[in-house]
């Protein structure tokens, strides 16, 4: 099998964000980032499978500024056996650029499977991988918390409103991941050893025609600060009524 | 002058609220624009039936694809009649549900068309020739104002941020037949589980009761669907805890890498209210705390906070809010 992941670069959601003075990115300033996490759910997916069959081969991709290497590294310290680093100055927001550049890169490469996240924590937008399959001609089944593979097909189990879909699906095949199908390992100091010795190309990324452009960022209107209007069970008529009279809700 | 094209999304033969949202948000940019109002429609024998409906929202036509094939979820048929009936008209801006099924679809359509795609959009302008619209970034922590410059914008609207108005228009209808065979599609849906039939979707109900570990096993969850039935229309949640338990299904997981939902009210009941769980629901219109430790992070976003032991104050809020409602 030889199966490739995209994995993005993202930054640390644990933080108050400021707006960068360009006024349409955050200010990149002191924040920490890692690999998106579903993307790491698609990597441990990735790896269990070469855990039952050696003969695998894990490629990992990701798009972006030098930086992402650090992200490729951290996948190669999980086991992934090389890496590609799509080279642009920064990630666009524009998904189908961003699938352009991917599926031009996985296009002849030969791979069974395809994995992405469901989506990136920052852009939000849970459209690149579908976009790729699409792009690639390829089966596609996206939001999987399920996988399981038998021969040359596939089942997958999507999470949908109040319920699940169980999707069979041929290979070659793209998967975007979702949570529940796995935990993702973490990198061994073996591992982070040996990832400083694997291969990580690095070309440029033929990023398609950008349509769809950030033009402002800002940080939410605050919430009223919190307020407690009782304790126990001799607050509930109190709550009953502000959900009547305040809230109008009841 | 903007033409729209909403998919209407519709579940078993009938048309899901965010299906109607979409018809209502394509209403609200035709009028304001002097364009009209396709909405498209897929099912089994009969779905035609449900123009009436979509008329009454105000579709100027429907277009309706009638086919066996499309009585469950058939992504590769569907996006291939779409993108087709899409690049056949002159539409300025396309609309989706950001549904599992519409978040799906709406990918393979725009690249399809190799055209822009934004999801998650909680406001739409247009502005002149220039789609905008407003998209929450970094989990909700910051909102982005992205422009979509291709012909057609694609958008993915969030469930609840355009309440479906009755705006009734003549919603001809217009037949489509399938492009190639539906029943030769690679990606086959073999089967769907829908918990409980008439159960409100966590997207749809105006009333969320979730729940987190303090509830302490998954009987205790009676209590909270004994509230949610109280309200009438209310779906009970939960937090990654309890869904990691195992104590109620995964989908029912609200927050960063669960459900993302904005009701207007939301009880979180013996719920932390840790980042990834606020990710989920911050955008409630009302949020309600109930947790016995009155330095929970929950009570920093809760418009009415309740300190106490939730085995006590559910049951009594229960009763009250029967007694309530009983008063009409
Ligand atoms: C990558 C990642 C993604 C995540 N995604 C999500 C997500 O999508 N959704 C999500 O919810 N979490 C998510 N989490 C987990 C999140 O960080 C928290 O661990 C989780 O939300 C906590 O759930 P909880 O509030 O039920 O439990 P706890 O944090 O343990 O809180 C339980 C609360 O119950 C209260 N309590 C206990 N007994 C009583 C009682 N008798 N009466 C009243 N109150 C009582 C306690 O005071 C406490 O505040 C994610 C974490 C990671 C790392
Ligand atoms: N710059 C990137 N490099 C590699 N993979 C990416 C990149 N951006 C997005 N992806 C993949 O596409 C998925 C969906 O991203 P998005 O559409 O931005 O939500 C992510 O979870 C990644 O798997």
């Amino acid at each position: 099998m030889k199966i490739a992941v995209c994995i993005k670069r993202v930054p640390d959601m644990d933080v108050r964000f400021k707006i960068a003075p360009i006024g349409n990115a955050v200010d990149e300033a002191g924040l920490k980032f890692d690999m998106n996490d579903f993307d790491s759910w698609a990597v441990e997916a990735a790896l269990q499978i070469k855990d039952k069959d050696a003969a695998t081969e894990v490629v990992v991709v990701s798009l972006g500024p030098d930086a992402v290497q650090e992200t490729i590294r951290k996948a190669l310290a999980m086991g992934a056996d090389r890496g590609i680093e799509l080279k642009s100055d920064r990630i666009p927001f524009d998904g189908l650029a961003i699938a352009h550049a991917l599926a031009t890169e996985l296009k002849d490469g030969g791979f069974d499977l395809i994995l992405f996240g469901k989506q990136s924590a920052d852009s939000s937008n849970g459209v690149v991988g579908a976009m790729v399959g699409e792009l690639l001609g390829l089966p596609l089944v996206t939001s999987i918390s399920k996988l399981e593979l038998a021969g040359q097909t596939g089942l997958a189990k999507r999470e949908i409103e109040g319920g699940q879909e169980f999707v069979e699906f041929p290979l070659p095949a793209v998967l975007t991941i979702d949570q529940g199908l796995n935990t993702a390992r973490y990198p061994a100091l073996k591992g982070i050893m040996s990832a400083k010795k694997k291969p990580l190309e690095i070309k440029p990324a033929q990023l398609g025609e950008q349509s769809v452009s950030v033009v402002q960022m800002e940080l939410p209107p605050e919430r009223a600060a919190g307020r407690i209007i009782g304790e126990g069970v001799s607050a509930v008529p109190e709550l009953v009524r502000l959900l009547q009279t305040e809230a109008k809700v009841l | 002058m903007a033409n729209v094209f909403a998919f209407a999304e519709t579940r078993n033969g009938e048309l899901r609220k965010i299906g109607l949202e979409a018809v209502t948000a394509a209403r609200r940019i035709a009028d304001e624009t002097g364009g009209k109002v396709d909405a498209f429609v897929a099912g089994s024998a009969g779905i035609a039936a449900r123009a009436d409906q979509l008329a009454k929202y105000g579709a100027d036509a429907v277009i309706v694809a009638e086919h066996a094939e499309f009585a469950k979820y058939n992504p590769e048929a569907l996006a291939a009649i779409v993108a087709e009936r899409v690049r056949g008209g002159s539409y300025r801006v396309v609309l989706f549900p950001t549904s599992a099924l519409g978040s799906d679809l709406a990918p393979r359509v725009a690249a399809k068309l190799g055209v822009g795609l934004v999801t998650d959009v909680t406001e739409i302008k247009l502005d002149g020739d220039t789609v905008v619209v407003k998209h929450p970034v970094n989990i909700g922590k910051v909102i982005a104002t992205v422009k979509i410059a291709s012909h057609p914008a694609l958008i993915g609207i969030r469930a609840n941020m355009f309440t479906p108005v009755e705006k009734p228009h003549a919603g001809t209808v217009e037949r489509a037949e399938p492009v190639g065979d539906p029943a030769a599609s690679r990606v086959v849906v073999k089967e769907v589980k829908l918990g409980g039939g008439a159960k409100l979707d966590l997207g749809e109900a105006p009333v969320i009761v979730s729940g987190g570990r303090g509830l302490k096993g998954p009987e205790n969850f009676k209590m909270l669907e004994d509230l949610a039935a109280a309200f009438g229309n209310a779906a009970v949640g939960a937090t990654r805890v309890v869904t990691d338990e195992g104590w109620r299904p995964h989908s029912d997981q609200i927050g960063q890498t669960g459900r993302l939902v904005s009701p207007q009210l939301y009880i979180a009941v013996g719920i932390s209210g840790a980042i990834q769980h606020l990710a989920g629901m911050r955008t409630s219109r009302t949020i309600v705390a109930i947790n016995k430790d009155k330095e929970a992070p929950i009570f920093k976003i809760a418009d009415y906070g309740i300190v106490g032991d939730l085995f006590e104050v559910v049951p009594a809020l229960t009763a009250a809010v029967k007694e309530a409602k009983s008063r009409g």
